[in-house]
């Protein structure tokens, strides 16, 4: 074959030496993305790439229903069946259970089993090229009696999980109170959208054991899930991750079930299996962030100070508990958003529908209740005729509040400076003054149109909006006391330092941030430290890569780790540990550090009483988005956003800019676009030509502005970034469409249907509610481009 | 890896004819929609494809006295480079740039968005306003169907299983205006929920306009509110003849609102459908009349 | 089956495949090139373009059967030698233009078709030729500032001559 990889004509190639970059804009700081070159190149190999020869492609048969009894799987006599593998429950060694926190969601359905929603894995195929693998999938039939379905997360009585936050009296502080306001808000599903859809790849061993291949944020939650489901241990179960083409949250648990999936069909065929999931069956099938209403009622006095918060919480798990009770938790302690206020109540449940199960997406339950509780401040504030900005220079935490789970915040407290970075850099004040200057120009001139379907003189009106949050950086409580996260460093025989973690790298920039800690930890160039690929089979489990904890907590572990290495190095030979650590090895051979953690100092949290620190720090975002609306139609566009984040310590100030700008757009998309609407449990934008996220021309110019606050229980200070902006976005671009056209929008997302109907009093205008599941109706004709 | 019908791809018309006469074929021009369908396995899949791309008599744009006529292999991507189509036809211009990316206006054909019959076409209200007509051909010869007798049903065409579509011809009528919107679901790669198309000829054509002359020749037609691209001809009833005053637009967005069915889907409501159109015709007449 | 001709990167090939073969699936399953990539399957995301005949193309959405005598460049191709990267890509890894690089080669080649065609460092222009292209972790940021910067012929300096090892 001819060298493909290269063209005969390279015009003007220019060749450049890592490191030497001369800074451009973006502030040449930090090494160049350890896995870039390999990316801009083709060379890196995502899980699709890989080539097993032999290896035989899987399917999955799902339900059609939303709630049934599995009768019977019928296959087609006239297939020959002997040219293919089918799998059923019947066939897994081990537990029917995706390992998760609860023992719940089964591997596949077993007949006679209760399938509990659409897209349902049933049974498994796999075939020895397409065409088959096709004519089976059309050979199967699942006969299924239907059951009567439950849509909505308020009527369930199935509550996965459900908690109280309570501080002071807020009845006493209500009756006291110069003003209340209630709201209610709702938000739907998003699909996380990550560019590369899932994709799995099992080799059995001969001993019954199985190795797979896969994108995937958590190798090790892989692992758990394949030792229980194939029953067996530690040293049989094999995860490597291939190249990650974005997680978002949405590869933290759904790859278990993918795994176990191919790793049945691999097992049963006795040969390599291929499990790639389209985009049609990625978005059908897998976890999104679950739907929420959040009602508020405040009392505040008559100069914004917030007196009493009553907070109810319900999202809507989907089928199986998953994720759920740990999404819920971060909802519910940061419902009532940074603010101080000493009589709180929140209530948060999480209760079961007939519909797919909802799971990790960035922010993890923050950015539900956070959009509502900005959205609650944003209309108290108008209420009292309070700017956006004052309400919150009023009651944003300062160092030495208390949280509503008791959390006296002693450090790295930075609601303030995120605050009036923000509204300095996007002029907040000056913008809203002339916006609501326009609005009342455009209301007093009698142009506000007399019947919805006239148009007033101006077709855009432009807005501005302010909103404030802040993240918890890491796990919930005492969720990294029970993972016990092990970090490895190796000085190795060929002295190379090698990095052992399970982290992963999905876009974030792991890859490179971590070699650069530890570089600095021991005073050697980026280029002398080397990562481990995240292979089970080499990697300590230094704990799942979510939740924003991997600068933070492995990032920290890591510089310990180094700290050790160092000291021991240099103990031995006298010398600095750059200079001295080849006689090291020479002398003494490798050498290996296991870090484990340790809880944070004077850091403690109750899971009983659901009191003490939620979190060992919080981050802080601010964000001012400016949007245009056109009033004719209620199409938005959202034109700048200043994002202001404290992340604790920049790390590599490009990749920290890259997670602001990326979780920035994350948020325009939820707050404007992304919606999920569902018939009989079905998602119906199941195509990337109906779940719509936001092109290069629909993104705003974004400008991120990156605050240090440290958290001193790590040696670098760093609390995670990638979360933060994801809590922001949201409340803010609705705000700037209020302060556009007056209208509040208080379902996400914030559609041109929506915002139409507000403006033109007409409700019909917009679609259901936010998650809700219109009832089945006869098939309609195929979608159209 | 989708189901892969056979396929031939003739290098002239009159054998793409011939394999038409033998038996159906699904013809394929730049595969934007055709692709689509068989990688989502939306629908069953046709038995055998015919391949246009190669027949270069299916290009072109040509000025030809007083019409354009457009091959219908014609790209968007050719449609906005088009010097005759910015002096003559901008609006359709402006329609081809509203479609896709440019990877998509790179292969999507005029042809294929004609042919393929989505009530979502965005450049099919404005051959409909514009008065096109489509020369058919097959072994027995050429016809000419109007655009307004082109899409009888859901995505069906007046097209017979041996015909192809060859040109699309667009009438240029001295002192034609002509306007577009389309709310779609984003600014780019955007399937539309509403699109308009409005014609119109000013009252005294050739001189020089008053905005408050009366319009005539009143064209109104819309995408993604029906089954098929529509022309609202009892709007047009209720423009014709008048002015673009205030008046005008009340009445006419009043009578769309009236005249309009549309439907809930995946995209928006039907209510959304109805008040857009409306809302955007107000706004149209609104900026003719310059008030 | 028939057999198909055209360009690849400069170079011949000939593959034997049916006529509906995605070119996609010709390149990554044929031609080993697995550089291009697929998002979508229904020409959303862009992860799969490629240049035909110099212009950005889904390469999910041509079947291959249209690719005949065409020439065809992917993200194999960009690189001046192995080891070394072309300006485009340079300034992707300057300004930090690839996270999870899924979306990358596809979001090259678009940008590739932009600078071939004149394109200058214009924010509006540049977005727009990379609207079909769908990122998800970038915000479309980054990526714009490096395609500006290489449009710009700013931002990179030659630090000597020759090949160098990227150790990547």
């Amino acid at each position: 074959m001819p060298d493909l990889t290269s063209r005969t004509e390279s015009p003007d190639a220019v060749i450049i030496v890592p490191g030497t970059i001369a800074p451009g804009r973006a502030r040449g700081a930090g090494p160049l993305r350890r896995e870039g070159p390999a990316k801009l190149t083709g060379a890196a190999k995502y899980a699709d790439d890989l080539v097993f020869p032999g290896a035989w492609f899987g399917a999955t048969i799902r339900s059609t229903d939303a709630h049934a009894t599995f009768e019977a799987l019928e296959l087609d006599p006239a297939f020959d069946w002997s040219k293919v593998v089918v799998v059923t429950a019947a066939d897994i060694p081990g537990d029917n259970i995706v390992s998760s926190i609860k023992a719940d969601q089964p591997i596949l359905v077993p007949v006679g089993g209760e399938i509990c929603h659409h897209a349902e894995p049933l049974a498994l195929l796999a075939a020895p090229d397409r065409a088959t693998l096709r004519a089976a999938r059309a050979a199967v039939h699942a006969r299924t009696t239907s059951l009567p379905a439950v849509f909505d997360p308020l009527a369930s009585d199935h509550v996965f999980a459900s908690y109280e936050l309570a501080s002071g009296d807020p009845d006493a502080a209500f009756a006291a109170a110069d003003l209340i306001l209630e709201g209610e808000y709702r938000v739907g599903h998003q699909e996380q959208l990550y560019i590369e859809n899932n994709a799995m790849i099992a080799l059995p061993a001969e001993d019954g054991g199985v190795t797979v291949h896969g994108s995937l944020q958590c190798p090790y939650y892989v692992h758990t899930a394949l030792k229980r489901g194939l029953a067996i241990d530690d040293r049989q179960a094999r995860v490597i991750q291939a190249e990650t083409g974005g997680g978002f949250g949405g590869k933290e648990e759904y790859p278990s079930m993918i795994a176990l999936h191919a790793a049945l069909l691999a097992g049963k065929a006795g040969r390599a299996v291929r499990m790639i999931y389209d985009r049609h069956e990625d978005l059908a099938a897998t976890t999104k962030r679950h739907p929420a209403i959040v009602r508020h009622r405040t009392g505040v006095t008559r100069d914004g100070r917030l007196l009493a918060q009553d907070i109810e919480v319900v999202m809507d798990g989907g089928a199986y508990c998953t994720l759920t009770p740990v999404v819920l938790s971060r909802g519910a302690i940061h419902a009532g958003g940074p603010y101080r206020c000493p009589n709180v109540r929140i209530r948060a449940r999480a209760t079961r529908t007939n519909t797919p199960p909802n799971g990790a997406f960035r922010g993890f339950g923050a950015p539900q209740t956070e959009f509502a509780a900005e959205t609650h401040l944003n209309r108290i504030a108008q209420a009292l005729e309070l700017s956006p900005l004052d309400i919150r220079r009023r009651n944003v935490y300062q160092l030495g509040d208390t949280t509503p789970t008791g959390q006296v915040l002693r450090t790295s407290v930075a609601g303030e400076e995120v605050l009036e970075r923000a509204a300095e850099a996007g002029e907040f004040e000056r913008l809203r003054a002339r916006h609501d200057a326009d609005r009342r120009r455009r209301e007093g001139s009698g142009t506000v149109p007399g019947s919805p379907l006239r148009t007033g003189t101006e077709r855009m009106a432009s807005g501005i909006g302010l909103a404030l949050a802040w993240h918890g950086a890491g796990f919930t409580g005492s969720g990294e006391v029970k993972l016990a996260s092990v970090a490895s460093l190796e000085l190795t025989a060929e002295c190379r330092i090698e990095i052992l973690v399970a982290a992963t790298e999905m876009g974030q920039g792991t890859k490179t941030i971590f070699p650069q800690l530890v570089a600095d930890a021991l005073g050697v160039p980026f280029e002398a430290v080397d990562i481990a690929p995240q292979d089970t089979a080499y990697v300590p489990d230094s704990g799942p890569t979510v939740a924003s904890r991997t600068a933070m907590v492995v990032g920290g572990l890591l510089i310990q780790a180094a700290g050790r290495l160092r000291a021991t190095v240099e103990a031995e030979t006298g010398g600095a540990f750059a200079t001295t650590f080849r006689d090291y090895v020479t002398a003494k051979g490798a050498l290996r550090v296991d870090q484990r953690f340790e809880p944070y100092p004077g850091v403690g949290f109750d899971d009983a009483t659901y009191r003490g620190d939620a979190y060992p720090a919080f981050g802080w975002a601010a964000c001012v988005a400016s949007v245009e609306v056109d009033l004719d139609t209620g199409e938005v566009q959202v034109r700048d956003v200043v994002a202001v984040d404290d992340i604790g310590r920049v790390i590599h100030p490009v990749l920290a800019e890259g997670q602001v700008e990326g979780g920035t757009l994350q948020a325009v998309g939820y707050a404007t676009i992304e919606e999920i609407k569902l018939r009989d449990g079905r998602y119906l934008n199941d195509r990337l030509a109906t779940y719509i996220i936001p092109t290069s021309l629909d993104a705003p110019r974004i400008t991120t502005i990156l605050v240090e606050a440290p958290f001193d229980g790590v040696p670098h200070g760093a609390k995670g970034v990638g979360e933060l902006p994801m809590d922001v976005g949201a409340p803010a671009v609705v705000a700037a469409i209020a302060d556009a056209t007056g209208a509040w929008i208080c379902d996400l997302p914030a559609s041109p249907e929506r915002i139409l109907a507000a403006l033109a009093g007409i409700p019909g205008v917009a679609p259901l509610p936010p998650g809700a599941s219109e009832p089945a109706r006869p098939p309609p004709p195929p979608a159209d481009r | 890896m989708p189901v892969e019908p056979p396929v031939t791809s003739p290098r002239v018309l009159a054998e793409a004819y011939a394999i038409l006469a033998d038996a159906p074929a699904r013809p394929i021009a730049g595969g934007t929609d055709l692709m689509v369908a068989l990688t989502g396995e939306l629908g069953e899949p046709p038995e055998r494809i015919l391949d246009l791309w190669h027949l270069d008599e299916l290009r072109g744009i040509a000025l030809d006295g007083d019409a354009v006529t457009l091959g219908a292999l014609t790209t968007y991507t050719e449609i906005r480079r088009s010097a005759v189509c910015h002096e003559h036809l901008p609006v359709l211009v402006e329609a081809a740039a509203t479609i896709g990316a440019a990877q998509i206006q790179n292969r999507g054909t005029l042809g294929g968005n004609v042919a393929n019959a989505s009530p979502a076409g965005d450049t099919l209200p404005v051959l409909l306003a514009a008065d096109a007509s489509f020369v058919l051909g097959s072994a027995r010869g050429e016809r000419t169907v109007p655009a307004a007798d082109f899409w009888p049903a859901y995505r069906r065409t007046a097209l017979v299983p041996d015909e192809l579509l060859l040109r699309i011809r667009i009438p240029l009528l001295a002192g034609r205006e002509m306007r577009f919107r389309k709310v779609g679901t984003r600014r780019a790669q955007s399937i539309s929920k509403v699109v308009v198309a409005l014609g119109w000829r000013d009252g005294r054509a050739g001189a020089a306009l008053e905005p408050v002359s009366p319009w005539s020749d009143v064209r109104l037609a819309l995408g993604s509110v029906a089954a098929t691209p529509i022309r609202a001809t009892a709007t047009e009833a209720a423009i014709e003849g008048r002015p673009p005053t205030p008046e005008t637009a009340d009445r006419a967005a009043e009578t769309l609102a009236g005249e309009l069915s549309p439907i809930d889907d995946v995209r928006s409501t039907a209510e959304y459908r109805r008040l857009v159109a409306a809302r955007v015709l107000h706004r149209l007449i609104r900026e003719a009349g310059g008030w | 089956m028939s057999a198909h001709r055209f360009t690849v990167n400069g170079a011949p090939v000939e593959v034997d495949v049916p006529g509906m073969r995605r070119l996609l699936d010709v390149l990554r399953e044929e031609l080993a090139l697995t550089g291009t990539k697929e998002g979508c399957g229904e020409g959303e995301c862009g992860a799969c373009t490629v240049l035909l005949d110099g212009a950005p193309v889904d390469s999910c959405l041509v079947p291959i059967c249209q690719v005949e005598g065409s020439s065809v460049a992917t993200v194999e191709g960009l690189a001046p030698s192995a080891g070394a990267l072309g300006p485009l890509q340079a300034a992707f890894l300057q300004t930090g233009g690839a996270q999870c690089g899924i979306c990358t080669p596809g979001m090259l080649m678009a940008a590739t078709a932009y600078l071939d065609a004149g394109g200058g460092p214009d924010d509006d222009a540049i977005r727009e030729s990379i609207a079909g292209n769908l990122c998800r972790c970038t915000g479309y940021t980054k990526i714009v500032e490096a395609i500006a910067l290489t449009a710009a012929g700013g931002g990179i300096r030659l630090t000597g001559a020759g090949t160098i090892d990227l150790g990547g």
